[in-house]
């Protein structure tokens, strides 16, 4: 399967660990239904970014899965975190986005979804350790202007919504900063009642 | 004076008449109904027919949207004249082709006339599909009429003026197409004309491998001599040169491995050629590919241009070494030493005729944005090359495909920074 692959490394990592570029994404150890979900999406055009859509155009079902079985397999070494020139200010509302949520605003906690750890759930929840912040931005904005979408019902687009474009860069930036956690696996399913419900998660 | 007046008053009025004559012939309006036809019940076996005949004419590659339902339509087909919508071809009887006979499809098939008697544009290969021989196409109207309706409008096409004006597809009629069966060959065998008739109709394959003018019409003279593919901005190679695609050096099984499975001991399909193989191809008989293949093989060999000189290879000593350090790093794991290629999986570079060829805007493609070949029923977990873009500058994208085309003794020409910096902005697709 390694050999197969190969068509990713350049971008996402040997192993999937992600590389020095700032916008291609760790995909290692993310959930194997997320990771398929993805590719599906990739091919189908739902999800848009034309060097992915080319490249899985003409991939059937079964081998993406395959593809996705492999990568969520893999437990490389996490890349150093992100060095950040941010306020503290704007850390610590990122943090509390993350940890707390923002009950005003009607946001939950992104550890409550995406793991106490932030290594994600089984079986549709990606993990957020590892990623860059200009991804993660470019994500929750492609969310909020509805060029990102999930299975329906889209709980991340109404998560997405409810952020400012401040609050989506603070809580980017205290993601990209943390550390690489002890174990990477995603918590197990459903562990705990989802606070909004989510397509990827049935 | 008077006699000469009448004259051209005679002659003009006749001219009229037959330009009037002309519109209503070639506006045709709707077929007249036939009552009682038997269409309406075709047997499992004729559907089946025209499921695996829709197949070869990979009529769902254009009628699908992208993650659309299946036959529905809204596929944007770029055009060099504005955008083209295909249509809803599912059998929906209100936006789709529900209510038509299989005598308006066949006029479709062979003339390009739509139901109401509209010219249809011709990125519409009816210039093939009009070799299609009726029972085919009525095959192939059963299968149709046999998938699930879509209740779906089609979308207007965004034609640039004067291309928006059908009427002028009269004229481009006159000079491009010509409506006719396919006539067999007596003097080839029943396969050579089986794998003919599927390449010239079904297949449609001169759409693309047959250089495409201003005016969107290919001439029968260059047929299957290569051209780009308009807006896609691939190279579809020529068929009839031994320096390009041409088969005449191929084994049968080369051919057929390359368009059943998409890969093969000489070479790999992407890009285009990958979504034919993916939605077509794969899914024909043994006995058809090859019936193909051996028509491919024996298309006449003749090189649109001449070979290129001597001065025109020359390369200078810094480029071929820094496009050999590439080489080594980033391409030898895969495409082995001396550009062998560890094959069907991992193509060879040396004396393949992609690589080579007069245009080096596919190796370009490749380099810059990778390529997976295929998923197929031979080959269901295809091998990926991955993209260099953001790894390596244009100097040194032009470094490793010169090499790649000059070195081993392969028979291509140096390319140049700038015309990596071009393909570099189009999207990938």
């Amino acid at each position: 399967m390694e050999a197969r692959v190969q068509g990713c490394v350049t971008c996402h990592g040997q192993s999937g660990q992600g590389t020095s570029n700032e916008y291609f994404p760790r995909i290692a150890g993310k959930p194997a239904a997320y990771l398929y979900n993805q590719l599906v999406a990739f091919r189908d055009g739902k999800r848009v970014y034309p060097p992915m859509n080319y490249l899985v155009a003409y991939l059937p079902d079964a081998y993406l899965r395959d593809i996705a079985e492999h990568f969520s397999k893999q437990r490389p070494e996490f890349e150093p975190k992100q060095q950040t020139t941010a306020a503290t200010a704007v850390v610590s509302r990122g943090a509390t986005l993350a940890l707390s949520g923002d009950p005003s605003k009607q946001v939950p906690a992104c550890i409550i979804c995406h793991g106490p750890g932030l290594t994600g759930m089984e079986p549709g929840i990606p993990g957020l350790v590892g990623l860059r912040s200009s991804y993660i931005v470019a994500q929750l904005t492609r969310w909020r202007t509805g060029n990102r979408q999930a299975p329906q019902p889209d709980c991340m687009k109404r998560i997405a919504d409810r952020l400012s474009e401040a609050d989506v860069h603070a809580v980017a930036t205290w993601l990209s900063t943390q550390d690489a956690p002890r174990d990477a696996s995603p918590a197990s399913s459903n562990l705990q009642k989802m606070p909004l419900a989510c397509g990827s998660q049935r | 004076m008077q006699r000469r007046t009448r004259t051209f008053l005679v002659s003009a009025f006749v001219a009229a008449l037959v330009v009037v004559a002309g519109f209503l012939y070639f506006t045709p309006g709707y077929l007249p109904s036939i009552p009682g036809a038997v269409e309406a019940n075709p047997t499992t076996q004729t559907i089946n027919k025209g499921e695996y005949l829709a197949r070869a004419g990979d009529c769902i590659a254009c009628h699908t949207a992208p993650g659309g339902k299946q036959f529905a339509g809204g596929r944007a087909m770029a055009t060099p004249f504005g955008n083209i919508y295909a249509p809803n071809v599912t059998p929906d009887d209100e936006t789709g082709i529900g209510r038509w006979t299989s005598d308006d499809f066949y006029r479709m098939m062979h003339q390009g006339i739509s139901r109401d008697g509209a010219l249809m544009y011709p990125v519409m290969p009816f210039a093939s599909y009009t070799k299609v021989t009726r029972e085919d196409s009525d095959a192939i109207y059963a299968y149709m009429m046999s998938v699930p309706p879509v209740n779906q409008k089609n979308r207007a096409h965004e034609l640039r003026f004067p291309f928006n004006q059908r009427d002028l597809l009269i004229g481009w009629r006159a000079l491009y197409f010509k409506a006719g069966e396919y006539v067999s060959d007596t003097k080839k065998s029943t396969q050579w004309n089986r794998g003919a008739y599927l390449v010239e109709g079904l297949g449609h394959c001169a759409m693309c491998h047959t250089a495409i003018n201003k005016l969107g019409g290919s001439k029968t003279s260059q047929e299957f001599e290569g051209g780009m593919i308009p807006n896609q901005n691939w190279y579809a190679p020529s068929l009839t040169s031994n320096r390009e695609a041409g088969l005449g050096n191929w084994t049968i099984k080369e051919i057929t491995d390359l368009l059943q499975a998409g890969i093969s001991h000489r070479a790999t399909v992407y890009g285009p050629m990958a979504e034919v193989v993916y939605n077509s191809l794969q899914y024909l008989s043994d006995a058809d590919v090859e019936a193909m293949a051996v028509y491919l093989k024996e298309l006449p060999q003749r090189d649109s241009e001449p070979a290129p000189t001597q001065s025109a290879r020359l390369v200078s000593p810094n480029v071929m070494e820094l496009g050999r350090k590439i080489y080594a790093k980033q391409c030898l794991m895969c495409h082995g030493e001396e550009g062998k290629g560890h094959p069907p999986e991992y193509p060879p570079l040396a004396s393949n005729q992609s690589i080579t060829m007069s245009s080096p805007v596919n190796s370009i493609r490749m380099v810059l944005n990778g390529g997976y070949a295929p998923g197929t029923k031979r080959n269901p977990k295809p091998h990926g090359m991955p993209p260099f873009s953001h790894i390596l500058n244009d100097d040194e994208v032009a470094a490793v495909v010169t090499y790649i085309r000059v070195a081993w003794e392969n028979s291509g020409t140096p390319v140049i920074a700038g015309q990596i910096g071009e393909l570099r902005t189009i999207v990938p697709e």
